[in-house]
């Protein structure tokens, strides 16, 4: 069977074979992955995708466990991308989501797929948008990307969400302090998970307080008659399912909001720029690469490194500054 | 080579991991990525996890003595779901009389207790390194 037909009557064992061909590194993978990609592409765009980050430690593999039971009861399929990081010393990972996710392990609506970051930044492994796109193809009509456990930077996931889930816990005062940076700006939904241990209220009252000064700062931004999103902060106990169905709740808002407020085609609009974008550094450079004489850049790193060259003159040399 | 996929998995009653997360741990530091399933699993959801994450091995660990149920299991709904060529290799407590009929029924090794992890390691490699060479044909 072709792999794209398999994928799209949703074979699970194409779909399986499909996401180690767009994560394969291989010369004969990256065309075949292309070639597959290609052929899936027109019919994509179906799933609502579902980005889940935060710190380590706060339960973000639990509440996408509760997350995936409750769609199912509402008779979506689903499909659940989890990343792990890869050790930068022996190229190897653990990938433990699944420990978490033992509710949907025996379900056939449920595809569960970890993914290791392979060395990719920004808390997403570089396959993982495709690996999205080859679960929407195959008709699993939600679709949740897992992050590593997540501080600051790991922003990422924002640009491959349609609704980004930041969780938090309580206790991790200063982690809060540390994701007004980074985290705090792409959340469109917060979950103060583990909402029964000491200090959850304060943890909630603190993301208030943060999220309405950053509605001041941002007034701005939003045109007169414009709708805008207010981030809601949830409270939940991911181990037991309190909160729930009022986060699903809040999602389901979310993206009735994207449709009508006409986001959702921007923020379709900027990541397929983003990707092509992405796609031509990639590609020109290695065009660039392929056609200069061997050795020739070897030799102008080492005079740069020596200091005989700067960096803007090599650009000059190279007949492209 | 690509990356290699083991899925760590215990199956059965038995609460004991310790042993499946050592084995986990070595094989992650020797470059390969594990996804590891957690306790009392069903052989089930053992060749279900397996074909989702298209993993090239399967470690099971039985500390329960129902070795000789759970191993068969494993490998048939493997074969059903068109895994057959995944690599099945078994540890915890497995008596020796025991090891050739498991071998007869698919399952690549035993190594229990005491095992070097990197004996583990080399004969995880050699294994996949023989499958993938069967499947292109150059073996």
């Amino acid at each position: 069977m072709d792999l794209a037909e398999g994928v799209l009557g949703g074979d699970r064992l194409s779909v399986a074979r499909a996401l180690s061909l767009v994560e394969g590194q291989k010369p004969s993978e990256r065309v075949a992955a292309r070639k597959l990609l290609a052929a899936l592409h027109s019919h994509t765009g179906r799933a609502h995708l579902i980005g889940v980050t935060g710190p380590s430690g706060t339960g973000k593999s639990t509440l996408v466990n509760q997350l995936a039971r409750a769609y199912r009861e509402r008779d979506a399929r689903v499909g659940i991308i989890a990343v792990d990081p890869t050790s930068p010393f022996s190229g190897g990972a653990l990938l433990g989501d699944r420990v978490r996710m033992r509710d949907v392990a025996g379900d056939p609506g449920v595809f569960v797929r970890s993914m290791a970051t392979r060395g990719a930044l920004g808390g997403l492994a570089t396959a993982a948008s495709d690996a999205v796109q080859v679960l929407d193809a195959a008709g699993y009509s939600i679709v949740f990307v897992e992050t590593v456990g997540a501080g600051q930077d790991e922003i990422e996931i924002a640009r491959t969400a349609h609704t980004t889930v930041v969780v938090g816990a309580p206790g991790l005062g200063d982690d809060i302090q540390a994701m007004k940076a980074g985290l705090m700006e792409v959340a469109d939904i917060f979950v103060v998970n583990k909402a029964d241990r000491d200090g959850a209220d304060q943890t909630v009252r603190s993301l208030e307080v943060m999220l309405e000064i950053g509605r001041t700062w941002n007034l701005s931004d939003g045109k007169p008659g414009e709708r805008t999103w207010q981030v809601p902060v949830c409270e939940a106990v991911a181990l037991d399912g309190t909160g729930v169905s009022d986060l699903v709740s809040w999602i389901e808002s979310h993206r009735s909001y994207l449709r009508q407020s006409g986001q959702l085609a921007k923020k379709e609009w900027q990541r397929a720029r983003t990707e092509l974008e992405a796609l031509l550094q990639r590609e020109l450079l290695s065009r660039f690469l392929s056609r200069l004489e061997p050795d020739r850049l070897e030799d102008i790193v080492s005079r740069i490194a020596s200091r005989k060259l700067a960096p803007y003159e090599a650009l000059e040399e190279l007949e492209i500054g | 080579m690509d990356k290699i996929r083991v899925l760590i998995a215990k199956p059965g009653l038995d609460g004991h991991d310790r042993g499946a997360k050592v084995v986990a741990r070595a094989l992650r530091d020797a470059g390969m990525e594990v996804i590891y399933t957690g306790l009392r699993q069903t052989p089930e959801m053992i060749a279900e996890a397996a074909l989702q994450e298209d993993v090239d091995v399967i470690g099971l660990s039985i500390l329960s003595g129902a070795h000789m149920t759970l191993f068969p299991r494993v490998i048939k709904l493997l074969r059903e779901n068109g895994m057959g060529d995944v690599i099945v290799i078994g540890g915890g407590i497995i008596p020796r009389e025991d090891i050739p009929a498991l071998q007869e029924m698919g399952v690549s090794a035993i190594l229990g207790p005491g095992t070097p992890l990197k004996d583990i390691v080399e004969h995880i490699r050699q294994e996949v390194a023989r499958a993938s060479g069967e499947r292109t044909g150059h073996g």
